[in-house]
């Protein structure tokens, strides 16, 4: 919770006044005014609390935007399960798995961003983890063009040209359309991701982060690990429902 | 341990440890999606996902240490989606039910 209401004096000024006092021996803050506090906020933990909570509130918005594509994902396998499983089980398990690794390192390496910032390490430490994160991303991606480049020479990729020896063609065609929306929905926000990450890191690398702010880098945490989980759950949805089928 | 501007600090090892129940859910997903468990499947599979995408919330989000709005925020956002899986499922499998003249 935001520390203003309750730290502020209680001599009769209105807290905002106080806080603004620069040098005010009551308001109990070493850094009174920091050059990165806003004018309309009480204090830095204030303007915390609503950077965060403002994420969160963007990313309730992302959950219903993957959410719709879940939901179609659940109409169509719902029709065709058996179809579903069968055209499933020509993804790739290991890439597949490969790949939640890097996004579960690629989170645990952010965390750690967001810790080095807090704990006002060295430049150089925070750029590590940050740039091990976009590495971690990049990588996601290669392997994503791997089994993408794949699909296109089994004429996996629906349209005219898709092809399917299979029991259940319709189904699989449907599969592999949510298929390519979701993971490139996904990807698009790792290309994004990255994007930020670039921004923040240049931030980081000009000592703009220390234990009394570090909000960008915690709030681009917040994204990354909401990309995270919503691998964590197209992983298994795509990859292992067909795997009891045996190898392809 | 809390920061100045009012967050908590965790440690390292905690980091470590919820990492490892990550990677610990995705090898046990993977290991049960070999075998064919009928309806089981899908259950332990979400609940796994559910599971991890819990943990990578509350400890590398910091929704544990964060404020009560936060968590209203955070869980506002699947309550939502899980009306838009309910109410659309409801429809859709209760349909020709009563014979009527939507099928």
């Amino acid at each position: 919770m935001s520390e203003g209401y309750s730290e502020a004096p209680t001599v009769g000024l209105p807290g905002r006044v106080a806080i603004h006092g620069a040098g005010n021996p009551h308001d109990g803050h070493s850094h009174p005014h920091h050059p990165k506090l806003q004018h309309h906020f009480d204090d830095m933990g204030q303007q915390a609390e609503a950077s965060t909570l403002g994420m969160w509130v963007f990313l309730v918005t992302e959950i219903m935007f993957f959410g719709g594509l879940f939901m179609a994902y659940i109409v169509y396998r719902h029709q065709s399960p058996e179809g579903f499983a069968e055209a499933s089980n020509h993804l790739d398990v290991i890439w597949g798995a490969a790949n939640t690794v890097v996004l579960i390192v690629s989170s645990l390496t952010m965390a750690m961003a967001v810790r080095a910032a807090q704990t006002s390490a060295k430049p150089k430490t925070q750029v590590g983890w940050l740039v091990a994160t976009m590495i971690l991303g990049a990588a996601f991606l290669g392997v994503k063009a791997i089994e993408y480049t794949d699909k296109f020479t089994h004429h996996l990729v629906p349209g005219p040209h898709f092809q399917w020896t299979g029991q259940y063609p319709k189904p699989a065609e449907q599969f592999y359309s949510l298929y390519f929306c979701m993971t490139g929905l996904h990807a698009l926000h790792m290309v994004i991701g990255l994007g930020i990450m670039t921004v923040i890191t240049i931030m980081a690398w000009r000592r703009q982060f220390d234990e009394h702010y570090f909000t960008p880098v915690e709030v681009t945490g917040l994204y990354w690990h909401f990309v995270d989980i919503v691998w964590i759950f197209l992983f298994p949805l795509l990859y292992l429902i067909g795997y009891h089928y045996g190898a392809h | 341990m809390s920061s100045s501007n009012g967050h908590h600090l965790a440690p390292v090892r905690l980091y470590l440890v919820i990492f490892g129940a990550l990677i610990v859910g995705t090898i046990l997903t993977v290991v049960v999606a070999k075998f064919d468990l009928g309806p089981l499947n899908n259950i332990v599979m979400l609940s796994v996902a559910s599971a991890k995408a819990l943990l990578v919330i509350l400890y590398f989000m910091h929704v544990r240490w964060s404020s009560r709005l936060t968590w209203v925020v955070a869980s506002a956002g699947f309550f939502w989606l899980l009306i838009l899986f309910g109410l659309t499922m409801s429809d859709y499998l209760s349909r020709g039910w009563i014979g009527g003249t939507l099928r």
